[in-house]
């Protein structure tokens, strides 16, 4: 690639292969503009980047300079970043190719990609379903084979449940390890970016890039970045934690066998595993559903059409225009989700609510600590209870939507690291199993997830 | 005029903008009057994905500010955010600190004009960052917003129900401006909004316990109105129970052009403004050791100065107050006295020529420290009258340079050559014969007289005390 009439290609390759996805609705940016940005940045990238060459898509809730941001929202019709992500500005740097924006649930909330402005996406194998969400968008064009990798963010499992739908890898790092710089803010405690790749490797070298300190973001730890650990012969010396409440009756038949085919895969490979409680987990969704809606509501207050974004007018005055603007701009699911973060927040219901749901909170990362300080490395889970359900099927019932990301929610709550990996397919559609780390020791929870994509029949069915 | 039998009862919440050169949470400029909305990034805009930093000298002011108040810094802090809607928040909240503020707890002396020193509560005292500016008169029939100012940083000072008059409150205000120029933290400009007050205001029967109703003033853009305005609510609210009504616990705006009070319109008021934790900002921990490092870089403080003026350069009290009023004077005065010149004789010129060239020069000392008590040296040596000396002061304040060479240059060195003095003296005494008779007669109180002439044809370089004793030789003569 030393005369750069290689990339050039590969940045043609890259728009073909998206263009060809289209039908799937997984990538915003229209396949002129990509096509246009892509060689564009192919004679600007920076040939000596660890990442040279390799085309990453971005979640439209990440702020970019080659294409709009709009958060999936009309809210943000059109809108430039006048500035970039730290997570972005890191993938140029490595020499990554930013590949287009992809489509997401309105401001990342939803857990199907159905609540977008800009139409649902669909899921890459079975247009009659979902690829689960909110960043639906980046899973289903990693898994359609289009790009390598993608970025997605984290508020409550929106990485591993799309990819545990749509068959590919979804890394979550702990609380702390990305900057935040540049993602639009849902719920600030708990946001994360992650990263979507077709492999644990190709997944866990952007997220090597990315992650380390960043003084812009306050929350953001002061650590060197992530260092790749080398893939293990086997997991001799680990012990794997599989917490029962994440087995519970009403599993999806295919989903536990899946899962526990790789938990026997994971005893082959050497690894110690025992069962473990983590007996708050019932509480996870009811808390994560009033802190992220909580500070939801407040992160979402300075979209107001004074500054930017379209208006929506009538406005005899400024509270019509806020009235107008919100109203108009936000869907559904988010404005219900400012309403009940509003009302958490009220004064004579804090305490009921949303101090209450602080203190379950800690409680979910205890029981985490419990577990761990029992000499347990890592915990084995399924990702989520069902495979890809049918697109509209949990649109009337938002608690049925909600119970979706059941397993995923409660490593955001504690902050810990956790990633989804194909451990199998049933009924043609892909399942993924669970490991949750402990926190700042992604590199563990990676040489168990090489050992086990290696090892375990990722694409057979159950 | 009022009634009497009413007792005030005034607290006070003062908003004090923080002297650093970037922003609270941001790296841009504080500068005071720049084009609207240069001052401005992602940051303080709001704009989608932006996330705050604090600004470390920021809290290192509110740490000194605190500990000079007297305040218990706590080892932790936190951010809050206080969530409202309007156009010149640019993002629907403010970042402040609400249920763990940086400090409680401490006081403030200040001389009242009616009960003497009074120590005035000083509940809590927290960082938070500004907001932007409404305009209302730039674009017709539309506001415009700048948002040089969001993200400005500034303590938020909380005093007791403390003061018992209008003029209490702006007593307490002067010593809380003093103290917090002396130590650096901030200009305290009313006019430039660098400090700005609300007052809450009750009115109860002399002698009653319980508190009477209160009301929140705000809009008190100058020290000149403060009494004023809380005179005005105070008088209406007494006139409202006189008249056998009741206060309404409500937000009054303070109209300095019609010196009267409005009840701010319902729908401005903000009831409920769902603090919560800030989530984009760790706890603010400070280690022990390094808030003391704050208190060790704190300066010695108004009242500690003036005591200390007194007792090491012997000046009266009322001097001492002159002197310590700013710490640049005082500085200054000390300054002088470094430089070798007697400490009241210093007190006279610095609170004499000093302070009146100042006041017409903005209140900068033009002439050094160093040359003032140069000057200060040739008025004791007799080498220039203390007349002389006030024009060559006028000089150095003018032009610089050396005292001395100065009053050679003026013609102002005074001539201590008999000789010289001699001639001057026999040319009035020969002019003034009348005089001189009648001086001969008994009448010596003419020494006054026969002075002034040696002087006036010198054109005051003799030697007053000089020409007396040569003057006395020759009349006696």
């Amino acid at each position: 690639m030393s005369d750069g009439t290689d990339i050039v290609a590969a940045a043609r390759a890259v728009a073909t292969r998206i263009g060809k996805a289209k039908r799937l609705n997984a990538v915003l940016t229209s396949p002129a503009e990509l096509r246009k940005s892509l060689l564009q940045q192919s004679k600007t990238v920076h040939p000596s980047g660890v990442l040279y060459g390799m085309a990453v898509a971005v979640k439209d809730n990440i702020c970019t300079l080659e294409f709009p941001t709009t958060c999936g929202s009309k809210i943000l019709e059109g809108y430039e970043s006048p500035y970039e992500a730290t997570v972005v500005a890191r993938l140029k740097a490595a020499g990554a190719l930013i590949a287009g924006k992809t489509n997401c649930d309105e401001f990342a909330m939803g857990s199907s990609t159905e609540h977008s402005a800009w139409g649902r996406t669909l899921h890459p194998t079975d247009k009659t379903r979902v690829p689960g969400g909110s960043s639906g968008g980046s899973a289903a064009i990693v898994a359609a084979g289009a790009v390598t990798a993608a970025l997605g963010s984290e508020t409550g499992g929106s990485v591993r449940q799309p990819a545990s739908f749509c068959g590919v890898v979804g890394i979550k790092p702990t609380y702390g390890r990305v900057s935040r710089y540049g993602l639009v803010a849902f719920g600030s405690s708990l946001d994360q970016i992650g990263v979507l790749g077709r492999s644990v490797h190709d997944a866990a070298r952007v997220l090597s890039v990315i992650s380390g300190r960043d003084p812009k973001d306050s929350t953001c730890e002061d650590r060197d970045p992530l260092r790749l650990p080398t893939v293990p012969e086997n997991l001799q010396g680990f012990v794997i934690g599989v917490p029962k409440e994440y087995f519970p009756a009403d599993l999806d038949p295919g989903v536990r066998r899946a899962c526990e085919r790789a938990i026997r895969t994971l005893r082959e490979l050497g690894a110690s595993v025992r069962e473990v409680s983590l007996p708050h987990t019932q509480y996870a969704v009811p808390t994560y559903y009033i802190v992220a809606p909580a500070e939801a509501s407040s992160n979402l207050a300075r979209f107001d059409g004074v500054r930017y974004g379209p208006r929506f007018d009538g406005a005899a005055d400024v509270r019509a225009l806020y009235r107008a603007t919100r109203g108009e701009g936000f869907g559904e699911e988010v404005r219900r989700r400012i309403m009940v973060g509003t009302y958490v927040l009220s004064s004579g219901y804090y305490d009921a609510y949303y101090r209450k749901a602080q203190q379950v909170r800690a409680l979910i990362a205890q029981d985490f600590r419990n577990a761990f300080d029992r000499g347990v490395d890592l915990l084995f889970t399924p990702t989520t209870p069902t495979t890809a359900f049918k697109a509209g099927e949990k649109l009337a019932d938002p608690v049925a939507m909600y119970l979706a990301d059941i397993f995923v929610c409660p490593a955001n709550l504690a902050g810990l690291p956790a990633m989804s990996l194909p451990v199998g397919r049933v009924k043609g559609l892909p399942v993924g199993g669970q490991l949750i780390g402990q926190a700042f020791l992604e590199d563990e929870m990676l040489e168990a997830a090489y050992a086990l994509e290696r090892a375990v029949p990722g694409t057979a069915e159950a | 005029m009022v009634g009497h039998g009413w007792e005030t009862v005034i607290g006070l919440e003062t908003h004090v903008q923080l002297g650093t050169v970037s922003k609270m949470f941001c790296g841009c400029s504080t500068a005071f009057g720049a084009p609207p909305n240069t001052n401005i990034c992602p940051v303080c805009v709001g704009l989608p994905g932006a996330l705050p930093v604090p600004n470390e000298q920021a809290v290192k002011l509110a740490v000194r500010a605190a500990l000079a108040l007297g305040c218990t810094v706590h080892a932790k802090s936190v951010f809050a955010r206080k969530n409202y809607f309007y156009p010149d928040l640019p993002k629907g909240y403010q970042i402040s600190q609400f249920d763990h503020p940086l400090a409680t707890l401490g006081g403030l002396e200040f001389l009242s004009p009616d009960r003497g020193v009074v120590r005035a509560t000083i509940e809590r005292l927290h960082l938070e960052e500004d907001a932007g500016k409404s305009l209302h008169d730039r674009i017709p029939k539309a506001t415009a917003v700048d948002l040089n100012r969001a993200g400005l940083p500034l303590v938020e000072i909380v005093t007791g129900a403390d003061f018992r008059s209008p003029a209490e409150a702006r007593a307490y205000l002067q010593t809380l401006k003093q103290v917090l120029e002396y130590i650096g933290v901030s200009d305290c400009d009313m006019e430039k909004g660098s400090l700005r007050v609300d007052a809450n205001v009750s009115v109860r029967r002399a002698g009653a316990e319980a508190l009477g109703v209160k009301t929140e003033v705000k809009n008190i853009n100058s020290f000149a109105y403060v009494e004023k305005a809380l005179t005005v609510e105070r008088d209406r609210q007494v006139g409202v129970l006189e008249a056998g009504g009741g206060v309404t616990q409500e937000t009054m705006l303070y109209d300095s052009k019609e010196n009267a009070v409005r009840p701010q319109r319902s729908k401005e008021q903000s009831h409920d403004y769902r603090y919560f934790p800030e989530p984009d900002l760790p706890p603010l921990v400070l280690a022990p050791s390094w808030v003391e490092e704050q208190r060790q870089l704190l300066p010695e403080l108004p009242g500690a100065k003036r005591e200390r003026f007194v007792a090491q350069y012997g000046l009266v009290a009322q001097d001492a107050a002159v002197l310590t009023h700013s710490r640049a004077v005082a500085d200054y005065f000390e300054g002088v006295v470094h430089a070798g010149a007697e400490p009241k004789a210093a007190a006279n010129w610095v609170m004499g020529e000093a302070l009146a060239n100042a006041k017409d020069h903005g209140e900068e000392l033009r002439v050094p420290a160093a040359s003032l008590a140069q000057l200060i040296a040739l008025v004791k040596g007799g080498t220039v009258s203390h007349q002389a000396a006030k024009r060559v002061f006028g000089e150095l304040a003018t032009r610089g340079g050396d005292p001395r060479t100065i009053a050679e240059s003026l013609g102002l060195i005074q001539v201590a050559d008999t000789n010289v003095l001699g001639g001057w003296v026999t040319e009035v005494v020969n002019a003034n014969a009348a005089e001189v008779g009648r001086y001969r007669a008994g009448e010596t109180k003419l020494m006054a007289f026969f002075v002034g002439q040696v002087m006036k044809v010198s054109r005051g370089k003799a030697d007053p005390k000089l020409v007396q004793k040569v003057l006395a030789e020759k009349l006696a003569g």
